[in-house]
């Protein structure tokens, strides 16, 4: 979205000479090759492209990849990535943060990075666990996960990302998981929206939290598990047998039955992703009962917060001179007049 | 400035022609005294005066009226000669209620003078106050001059003819006060007037009514002299060297010297900030100045404030945060992120009184330590105090080259005192100031290479900035590998990299130290930092002139220290060290130089005086 020209680069351009230091299995590894494999279709530029991360495993990504990379501190990277960007728009910014590092340490910068809407992409890791320091329960953490901070199972409740980035302004939310075939297609989508697009991505810990999404993610039966979202699409799953409508009495979305390829008749939805009030009952959607909603959920772009900022300091400079001289001067002066014999200096 | 002869305090005295005057103005939060203060600080710039001022109010926006905690001060320091502090006992009080007369009195000089709105000593506010009996009429205000009267219906009297309610009405109270007080010093009333019809540009008849008040005070002036003990004073304007002067705050010196300095080092500006007292001053000062290239960024919190400004650092801006001591700690760990990664970096601290929320509006040096050692690892960082707010900008400018020069952040100490005070200010020629253009690297730096952490003669590494081709790496907090910035968590290559920070930050051109009066050697050095600088220097000079041996030394590079420092402290027999807080500098030099530095501290939210200072000096040599 940022590099006007398209560059011609191939996957292997986009890896690093440094080792990948995350465990065997982990599903980094997958997301890592979904990304490198996004880019060179983009046409993006490597030396345009910036990856930010906070801490935790996920925030290692910038090291694998061959752009510019800042692997900052727990929870700050959208506040890095926001200076970044307000300092030179023309980059393409991909930010890289985790369920603790982006909804516990660094909650508030994520909640402010989107409502502000700045231009760049923001992945979220979501492994429900603190991988790096070794297995405690996050914010994401299902209710009973048993963890070394938790040892009889978490009682608090958790976090829902896509509801949490949407609560707080985001203008596009998309969903996808490591090993994803369709996961590439998010990521572009999210690269063609103008503004903060915020993608949480399950993510397998096979350490500490192995296999907690193969209730949705696992190949046998995704069919009727997977809720795969496209603009303009009715909303069906289990290989259209089954689809998503509105109950108006209740003002909430209902699973309904499929006759043939009869979706209308059955009330099933088409997916309009500008439409916001459906985005917030996509995001609420207990996975059980419905199927897990996945791609893009919402997305309706609104003028960014870096061209907002252009267009104050062009509105506040206007007609003024920057002539530090008139600037030091200014306000009430009076003169000493020099005395005859007094140096002046 | 020239400095004439050192004047006693008695020499001051009201009752005498003074060379200097202490005026403080005191009223309720909401009677308008810090604007009254301002403009009669403006007026007696204009008249030539040197001055120094020093504004003291309560941390409560609107507290409740009448009350003790509610009270509103603002002092300035005026004469005809060289004037470093605010003084320390004021020759006339302004005392527009009960309350504010009781948080006053103590520091007015014996002899000197009250004038007091009679129209406020209502029951009511005596006893907000918590005076059992008018002290007006009491018989307990002996021992100075009284000129009470009703200020109050004067100021509605005068403002009659513009039809405004007697609540509005009494808003101009503040006005004829300070009619009065320009009738009192011989000053022109035009400034003033001028800036009422700016500030009520789209309300001509509240400007009119203001001016009308202005006026009747100053009449009255003129028509109350033949009685009592109000008299005109007029003082000379004081020798200064010839040029243009402004007046200046110590948080506008610093925005102006943020400014030169990103543009001696040609590089648009990136400003962090978050609301905090003291310091949002300068977010609001340069809110206003985009024209120069400067993005100014309210962040949601100190710590995105900062980690912004990191971010435009390492984009190829110079990024700049501030805040005062709580907003500091917050700031703590990102700064050790831009030792890590090595970026330029700003940090303003004007410092008020802690710990924790402390006192928000009051003024202490206390963040010497979280300055210098307040991080975690071995971070080191340049540290350097302003001392005055004219040398704020001095102080700004000289961070900033710091900071692009030797790829590092530096942190700037001011206080609450010099953040609020105006002092006259001979306003810079920007052609007098070196530029320090930042270079940022355009092609691989080893050959083939590219080494991030290679570093130059300074200790310095490259500054490259996303965006340029080719030169694709990886930064952050991690342990870097030395010259390619690989994370490395190898023995020696941290042992390497810690000595290269410490030694880049050592290695950091410090002029020598000065002498600010007096010379080496001698009996005793009275060595201060920061605010202190006005006090200090009045005492040591006074010191002086009764024949006592002492020197004043006023450090600003507080990391790395001057060369030639720990010779200098070591000439002297006797070193006291003055501070706003409970020993801070001390310590380090005491660490530094195994010198037997004495501690004198003061943690009560206010400035030394010159008396304290003079008497410590005596008691040091005795």
């Amino acid at each position: 979205m940022n590099a006007p020209v398209k560059f011609e680069t191939t996957l292997k351009d986009w890896e690093t000479d440094q080792e990948v230091r995350w465990c065997p299995g982990c599903g980094d590894y997958a997301i890592l090759k979904a990304v490198q494999r996004t880019l060179p279709q983009l046409g993006s530029d490597p030396a345009n492209t910036v990856f930010i991360s906070g801490i935790g495993c996920s925030s290692r990504f910038p090291y694998y990849m061959e752009t510019y990379g800042f692997h900052t501190i727990h929870g700050r990277a959208p506040a890095v990535a926001t200076g970044v960007k307000l300092a030179n728009p023309d980059l393409d910014i991909w930010l890289v943060t985790g369920d603790g590092d982006g909804l516990s340490i660094g909650g508030n910068h994520l909640m402010h990075v989107l409502r502000r809407n700045v231009n760049m992409q923001i992945m979220l890791f979501n492994n429900e666990i603190y991988g790096l320091t070794k297995g405690q329960a996050s914010p994401t953490s299902r209710e009973g996960t048993k963890s070394p901070s938790t040892p009889i199972g978490s009682f608090d409740h958790p976090a829902r990302p896509a509801a949490f980035a949407l609560g707080s302004g985001a203008r596009f939310v998309g969903r996808g998981f490591d090993v994803s075939k369709n996961l590439p297609e998010v990521l572009k989508a999210a690269h063609a929206h103008q503004g903060a697009a915020f993608i949480e991505i399950f993510q397998n810990c096979i350490v500490y939290n192995k296999d907690v999404f193969n209730d949705f993610a696992a190949p046998k039966g995704a069919e009727d598990r997977q809720l795969w979202l496209a603009d303009g699409e009715p909303m069906l799953f289990a290989g259209g047998a089954k689809g998503i409508a509105l109950d108006v009495q209740a003002l909430a979305l209902k699973v309904v039955d499929v006759t043939g390829d009869n979706w209308q008749a059955a009330g099933v939805l088409v997916h309009d992703v500008t439409n916001r009030s459906i985005a917030h009952m996509l995001v609420e959607l207990p996975f059980g009962p419905f199927p897990m909603a996945l791609g893009v959920l919402y997305d309706d772009p609104s003028p960014t917060y870096e061209a907002a900022v252009i267009e104050e300091r062009a509105k506040s400079s206007a007609g003024k001179e920057a002539n530090l001289a008139k600037l030091l001067a200014k306000g009430q002066t009076w003169t000493v007049e020099a005395n005859e014999g007094h140096p002046t200096d | 400035m020239a400095t004439s002869a050192v004047t006693t305090p008695q020499a001051a005295a009201y009752s005498e022609t003074p060379e200097a005057v202490v005026v403080r103005f005191a009223g309720d939060s909401g009677d308008g005294m810090q604007l009254t203060g301002g403009q009669f600080t403006l007026s007696t710039a204009l008249a030539g005066n040197d001055l120094a001022t020093f504004p003291d109010f309560p941390a409560e926006i609107r507290a409740p009226q009448g009350t003790l905690f509610g009270v509103s001060a603002f002092q300035i320091n005026f004469g005809s000669r060289q004037i470093n502090t605010a003084g320390d006992a004021p020759d006339v009080l302004v005392a527009m209620n009960p309350a504010a007369l009781k948080m006053n009195l103590a520091a007015l000089k014996p002899g000197g003078l009250i004038i007091a709105d009679t129209g406020e000593f209502s029951k009511r506010n005596l006893d907000k106050a918590k005076y059992d009996t008018n002290p007006l009429e009491d018989g307990s205000l002996a021992k100075w001059d009284v000129l009470a009267f009703d200020i109050s219906a004067l100021t509605i009297e005068a403002v009659k003819p513009f039809g405004l309610g007697n609540k509005d009405a009494l808003r101009s109270k503040n006005m004829w006060t300070l009619g009065l007080a320009l009738w009192m010093f011989d000053r022109d009333r035009g400034p003033i007037e001028d800036w009422l019809k700016a500030k009520f540009r789209t309300k001509p008849d509240i400007a009119d009514a203001n001016i009308a008040a202005l006026n009747a005070g100053h009449a009255y002036g003129e028509t109350a002299e033949l009685s009592g003990p109000l008299k005109q004073l007029h003082l000379d304007p004081v020798e200064s060297a010839p040029g243009l002067y402004r007046t200046i705050t110590g948080a506008e010196a610093v925005s102006l010297g943020l400014v030169a300095g990103a543009q001696l080092a040609e590089l648009p500006m990136f400003f962090g900030g978050y609301p905090i007292t003291p310091a949002s001053a300068i977010l609001h000062h340069l809110a206003r100045l985009k024209e120069f290239g400067v993005t100014t960024f309210q962040a949601e919190d100190e710590i995105a404030a900062i980690c912004a400004a990191i971010g435009a650092s390492y984009a190829g801006q110079l990024g700049v945060t501030s805040s005062s001591g709580p907003g500091i700690a917050l700031k703590g760990e990102a700064m050790g992120l831009a030792i890590m990664t090595e970026l330029p970096l700003v940090i303003v601290n004007s410092q008020r009184g802690g710990p924790s929320t402390g006192l928000p509006t009051k003024t202490e040096q206390s963040d010497l330590y979280q300055a210098v050692y307040g991080r975690n690892g071995d971070a080191p960082m340049p540290v350097i105090a302003a001392r005055s707010p004219g040398d704020a900008f001095e102080c700004a400018i000289e961070a900033c080259r710091i900071a692009v020069e030797y790829m590092t952040p530096v942190m700037l100490l001011t206080d609450g005192y010099i953040a609020n005070a105006a002092e006259p200010w001979k306003v810079p020629d920007p052609a007098n100031y070196a530029p320090f253009p930042a270079k940022f690297l355009g092609s691989k730096n080893d050959g083939d290479a590219l080494l991030p952490y290679k570093r130059d003669g300074k200790g310095a590494r490259p500054w490259i900035k996303p965006g340029t081709p080719g030169l694709m790496h990886r930064i952050g907090g991690i342990e870097k590998a030395v010259d390619t910035g690989h994370i490395d968590y190898a023995p020696d290559n941290h042992q390497a990299m810690t000595d290269a920070r410490k030694n880049k930050v050592h290695g950091v051109a410090v002029p020598d130290q000065d002498i600010a009066a007096g010379h080496a050697g001698g009996k005793l050095a009275v060595v201060g930092w920061g605010s202190t600088y006005g006090p200090i220097h009045q005492a040591v000079n006074r010191s002086r002139a009764k024949g006592l041996d002492v020197a004043h030394i006023h450090v600003r590079h507080i990391w790395p220290l001057p060369g030639n420092l720990g010779e200098l402290l070591k000439s002297y027999d006797k070193v006291l060290v003055p501070e706003m807080n409970t020993g801070q500098f001390k310590t380090v030099l005491r660490d530094q130089y195994l010198v037997d530095a004495q501690p004198l501290t003061k943690t009560s939210g206010q400035p030394f005086t010159i008396a304290e200072l003079q008497t410590a000096i005596e008691g040091a040599l005795a």
